[in-house]
């Protein structure tokens, strides 16, 4: 399969029906990784990122889906706002980490993030809002890194920041009906 | 009883092989008041035509439908020969059997009938034709040019030598536009000023050019070969015909803040000024808004230096009125400021700069005198980054198209740095390089090649200050977006070029349309570049859309032989196709009742008001008159009017009518 | 005494409690009562929408839907990650009935997309603004570097709040209380964002940049309107003296307790002393 503009498979199509981001409208000048905060840190730029969902091949499609670059991104939106072609590329990374992570293609460079997200997530399921101890504990459960921010945490709870019990939502169910409706279901 | 005459034609095998056109003669031949037809091979042939002359003659034919092409491939054709037959030519007419007929049809049988149909509907016309002639009109031997930078006085001087007057109206205290204030020209790298000079000079002293600086067009009026021009000449406050240019007054002024616009804002300069030293005339003139005498009624001090007494504070504009019988508009373009910018400092940063401060920079008379230096503290600096496609190219910014100069004025502000400064090292980063011009491409290689220029493909995000430096944050997408952070000395953006503040105004003036960004509109993008839709107003230069040097100067000259062209006849003939009010006899004088509808529906300003008056000079009524100078025959009027009472010559309501009726009663 | 709508989320809560705080003091001094969404959730923040489209919506859809049933016309969000989600969730909603449909089911709440988000810089032009000057006991005469992060300002098109490139209206009201506001390179360059904790080293480095940056303009605070750029420019400052290879003792206040000093209230009522970075003005 060569550098193909029109066809309707591929992961650009798929972008393009999810987000209606047409990625033929980016012209490859590179200002999104001009101002891009992280850009040198990336395995791909977020310019390049574009060009490979342009030339439509497979292996650039599964390269993308398994980089570092779509999980290092921060969503600070500095990109789309000096993009002269108004290229929505936050939402072009949203939908490919919702899509690497449930096509389990996730990269390994990027576990620390993922946990950190997913331990969020659950403690927000569980309780309804960000239980920051139980984030925690989950985060060095999946991440082993069980010695990190040690000298911190103490620190926050006598500044009053840290609660040792959760905030429950009184609607539990609700959310979790809510979860159950949707990041479960997939 | 009309005697009409069908020809109906082969085309080769174009119509006859799916149109039965010897039927097609026949059945043409039994019509009423056909009196003759007949079917050849090629009508437009020289033996063609001769077969319609024979038979004008020889059965005194009150008419002729010619069934073959389009009439916009050969009515000319036929009407000529109808005329050098002795048949007035407006009763020759065509029906369209190839295009409308032949060409988009199989052979059938009901393709044939289409046809016979066809013929019927034009002979259905014909009997309703009346004998027309072309319409004069005189034609005023003098052109408008509004706009004096090159293009402006390219066509000028084109139009001057061919023996025409001209009167050229620039805004400004001088011609010369924006080529005056660039330092070079790619890619010969000539200065600027020595090559126009000599034709500034040149116009003002030009037997066929009256210039009239400082003056801007009032209003226009009339129609091609007869406008009515009123020129607005703004009160110099300096009788020129008394100065002598000596300076005192401007060494004197102590009004010397006022930003130069020459200079691009990099240099002040005084109320009372001329723009720059080379400037055509080169005397004075006074800056009413910013003079101190004007605004609080103190001051004088040019009066009182001034030997020659040309100071006339109590000048005031004067209107003045003139016929002319074509336009030539050159009005140019302006270029984006930094305060354009958001992110590069919303213009804030004094070294961040555009390309034609950049030429102010680089030019030997500019603030500088030639050396480039920073406007805040007037070091040379060390490291300039060029920034392409400021603004241009740029959806989001509202400026899609390309400034097509960019890419050569900044592989060419690079080089004179290089030259200048030969320890320097420049930067430009762009997303691509246009150099299509002859020698263009070369030129570029060579800032790349011997005068090494470092070229980095991608667009600069953002720049910001810091300790005097500035930080320009690029990418180099060929390195797979790599970010490049430079701090550079000083910042040169490559602003977008943008159609003239007040273009909308003057368009609105002369009826001639414009595009989504204001730049002038061209009659057809190909074919016809320096025309635009209003007939005797032509275009020249970067009003019509960005370009260089070389092209605007061919376009000024292409225009001028348009204007040339129109001039070399005494009289133009048009085409007598337009429509007409209906006259009758006192005390009716027409069925139009005045409402104007018809003004108001008209694109091309044609319909006036004619007053019907008593002895004694009393209206007795307003009606509706068309001037077949500028009357178009679109036939809107006609649509638009309620009681019927104008209709197009050569297709009347009645002939439209006819031709439906011979169609539902065949 | 007017009532506002109040969705604190859930740093403001916890580990950014001295910014409810310090909203709630000013809100009293100038007459305004903050009542909280009922039974308010997380709003997803950063993990939702990296993770799940639909989820990301429903969770903010909830909180909105709360907050219509409860009559509120208008709700202040102080935290900029808050504000940002609610009002691109409520902006998509309404961009999309479809979508919009499926999201109220899911939520099993009726959501009409009506209430008015503002964050905490829009309720101050609204109702602190006009009665500020003469609120004032003690000008608040420092330098100041307004930092407005990412998502008090962008999206652009959907926030539609102050501007893109070189934003103001921090720096108006830092003027109003007696600041000189400073003009500066990093005012909306991310901080590292969520990557506090996964990526550390990363945010050492970004929040460097800009304290780094602030500091040498001659800043003798830094104000913030965010919960996690105040974490990521005050918590994280051992990293961000790592990386700048200095130690760096410029404090990080929240804009509401810059106006809480200004107006005389005590610096316990405004939790500064639940900061990492003394704050050792004033």
């Amino acid at each position: 399969m060569g550098h193909h503009h029109h066809e309707e498979s591929g992961l650009a199509a798929e972008v393009k029906k999810a987000t209606e981001v047409a990625a033929e409208k980016c012209y490859q000048c590179g200002k999104c990784s001009a101002g891009c905060p992280v850009a040198d840190e990336m395995d791909y730029t977020p310019s390049m990122v574009m060009r490979m969902l342009q030339t439509n091949t497979p292996e650039n499609d599964e390269k993308l889906l398994r980089s570092k670059t779509i999980w290092l991104c921060l969503t600070c939106e500095m990109c789309i706002s000096r993009c002269p072609m108004s290229v929505d590329i936050p939402k072009v990374m949203d939908f490919m980490r919702e899509k690497s992570r449930y096509d389990k293609k996730v990269s390994v460079k990027a576990n620390d993030i993922l946990a950190f997200h997913e331990s969020f997530l659950l403690s927000v399921e569980k309780t309804g809002k960000l239980y920051e101890l139980g984030l925690i504990a989950a985060y060095k459960l999946k991440t082993f890194h069980l010695t990190q921010d040690i000298a911190v945490a103490p620190a926050m709870f006598q500044k009053g920041k840290l609660h040792l019990m959760p905030e429950l939502v009184k609607d539990r169910g609700n959310l979790s009906s809510i979860f159950a409706k949707t990041i479960k279901k997939k | 009883m009309s005697r009409i005459g069908v020809f109906v034609c082969h085309c080769g095998e174009n119509i006859s092989a799916t149109v039965d056109v010897e039927k097609v003669a026949q059945v043409a031949g039994e019509m009423g008041d056909v009196a003759f037809s007949l079917d050849y091979k090629y009508m437009c042939s020289e033996p063609g035509q001769a077969l319609v002359q024979q038979a004008i003659k020889d059965h005194n034919l009150t008419g002729v439908v010619v069934s073959a092409c389009s009439p916009r491939m050969h009515e000319p054709t036929f009407r000529k020969a109808s005329a050098d037959a002795g048949l007035n030519p407006y009763m020759c007419e065509m029906a369209n059997i190839r295009e409308h007929c032949s060409w988009v049809h199989e052979r059938s049988e009901e393709t044939t009938e289409k046809a016979i149909d066809l013929v019927r509907m034009m002979v259905e016309k014909v009997k309703y034709d009346k004998p027309l002639e072309p319409i004069k009109v005189p034609i005023t031997k003098t052109a408008l040019v509004i706009g004096g930078g090159i293009a402006g006085i390219q066509t000028s001087l084109d139009i001057a030598n061919c023996g025409h007057k001209v009167i050229l109206v620039e805004k400004e205290p001088s011609i010369g536009g924006h080529m005056a204030q660039l330092s070079e020209t790619f890619p010969t790298l000539d200065c600027s000023q020595c090559i126009l000079s000599p034709r500034m000079v040149e116009v003002a002293q030009h037997p066929n050019i009256t210039l009239m600086t400082y003056s801007e067009l009032e209003s226009l009026e009339g129609y091609i070969g007869n406008f009515t021009a009123k020129i607005r000449k703004k009160a110099k406050s300096v009788d020129h015909s008394k100065c002598t240019g000596c300076g005192d007054c401007w060494n004197k002024c102590p009004s010397k803040k006022i930003p130069s616009e020459f200079n691009a804002g990099l240099e002040n300069r005084t109320a009372i000024y001329t723009p720059f030293p080379q400037a055509v005339p080169n005397k004075p003139v006074i800056d009413k808004a910013n003079c101190t005498y004007y605004k609080t009624g103190k001051c004088k001090i040019c009066e009182k230096f001034c030997k020659a007494g040309a100071i006339e504070y109590d000048l005031e504009d004067e209107i003045v009125e003139i016929p002319v019988g074509a336009l030539v508009i050159t009005t140019g373009f302006q270029v984006k400021g930094t305060d354009f910018f958001p992110e590069y400092g919303y213009g804030q940063y004094k070294d961040v700069i555009t390309g034609l401060q950049f030429e102010r920079l680089a030019s030997a008379s500019g603030p500088t005198l030639g050396e480039i230096r920073r406007p805040s503290d007037g070091k040379v600096p060390e490291k300039i980054v060029f920034i392409a496609c400021a603004g241009s190219r740029d959806e989001a910014k509202g400026i899609p198209y390309c400034s097509k100069i960019c890419c050569m004025y900044t592989a060419k502000h690079a080089m004179l740095y290089q030259h200048k400064v030969h320890t320097g090292k420049s930067y430009v980063f762009y997303m691509d390089i246009r150099s299509g011009g002859k020698n263009y491409e070369e030129f570029v290689r060579r800032a790349i090649e011997e005068d090494k220029v470092n070229y980095v493909r991608g667009r600069v995000s953002t720049v910001y200050e810091k300790n005097g430096k500035l930080i320009v944050k690029g990418a180099d997408t060929l390195m797979g977006g790599q970010p490049v952070e430079i701090e550079a000395d000083m910042v040169v953006l490559a602003t977008a070029s943008v159609s003239r503040c007040g273009s909308e105004d003057l368009a609105q003036k002369l009826h001639i349309s414009y595009d989504a960004y204001k730049f002038f509109a061209e009659a057809h993008p190909k074919l016809k570049p320096v025309e635009t839709n209003t007939a005797g107003i032509f275009l020249a230069g970067a009003c019509q859309a960005p370009k260089d040097i070389p092209e605007s100067v061919s376009m000024a000259s292409g225009a001028a032989v348009k204007v040339a062209g129109l001039f070399s006849k005494d009289e133009m003939s048009r085409e007598p196709i337009i429509a007409v009010v209906n006259r009758m006899a006192p005390p009716q004088f027409s069925s139009c009742v005045g409402c104007f509808l018809c003004q108001t529906a008209c694109p091309y300003n044609a319909i006036e008001r004619e007053e019907i008056k008593d002895r004694n000079g009393n209206v007795l009524k307003t009606l509706a008159k068309v001037n077949p100078g500028l009357c178009q025959g679109c036939g809107t009027c006609v649509a638009f009017c309620r009681t019927k009472s104008i209709d197009i010559q050569g297709f009347t309501n009645e002939q439209m009518y006819s031709e439906v009726m011979a169609l539902l009663n065949a | 005494m007017m009532t506002l709508g109040f969705y604190p989320g859930c740093s403001l809560t916890g580990s950014s409690r001295e910014y409810a705080e310090s909203v709630v003091a000013i809100s009293e001094a100038i007459g305004i009562e903050l009542k909280q969404i009922p039974d308010w959730n997380c709003c997803g923040a950063t993990a939702a929408h990296n993770l799940d489209k639909e989820l990301s919506l429903s969770l903010p859809a909830r909180i909105l839907a709360l907050a219509e049933k409860e009559g509120m016309e208008e709700i202040v969000v102080p935290c900029a990650a808050c504000y940002s989600r609610l009002t691109v969730a409520q902006h998509e909603l309404n961009h999309d009935e479809e979508m919009k449909t499926k999201v109220s089911s899911i939520i099993n709440m009726p959501y009409k997309g009506t209430v008015r988000i503002m964050n905490v810089i829009q309720m101050l032009q609204k109702y602190a603004v006009d009665k500020l000057t003469d609120l004032i006991k003690k000008p608040f005469e420092y330098k100041a570097a307004c930092y407005y992060g990412c998502l008090l300002v962008r999206p652009h098109e959907i926030l539609q709040f102050d501007r893109v490139e070189n934003p103001q209206t921090m720096d108006v009201i830092m003027s109003q209380i007696g600041a000189k506001p400073l003009d500066w390179a990093f005012k909306t360059e991310c901080c590292g964002a969520g990557f506090s904790v996964s990526q550390t080293k990363i945010v050492g480095k970004l929040s460097g940049k800009i304290v780094g940056d602030a500091v040498d303009r001659g800043a003798d605070v830094i104000i913030v309107a965010c919960p996690m750029c105040h974490s990521n420019l005050d918590m994280r400052r051992p990293q961000i003296e790592t990386y700048l290879q200095r130690k760096v003792q410029t404090p990080v206040i929240y804009i509401t307790q810059a106006i809480g000093l200004a107006l005389g209230i005590s610096r316990e009522k405004l939790g500064l002393q639940r900061h990492f970075v003394p704050v050792k003005i004033s």
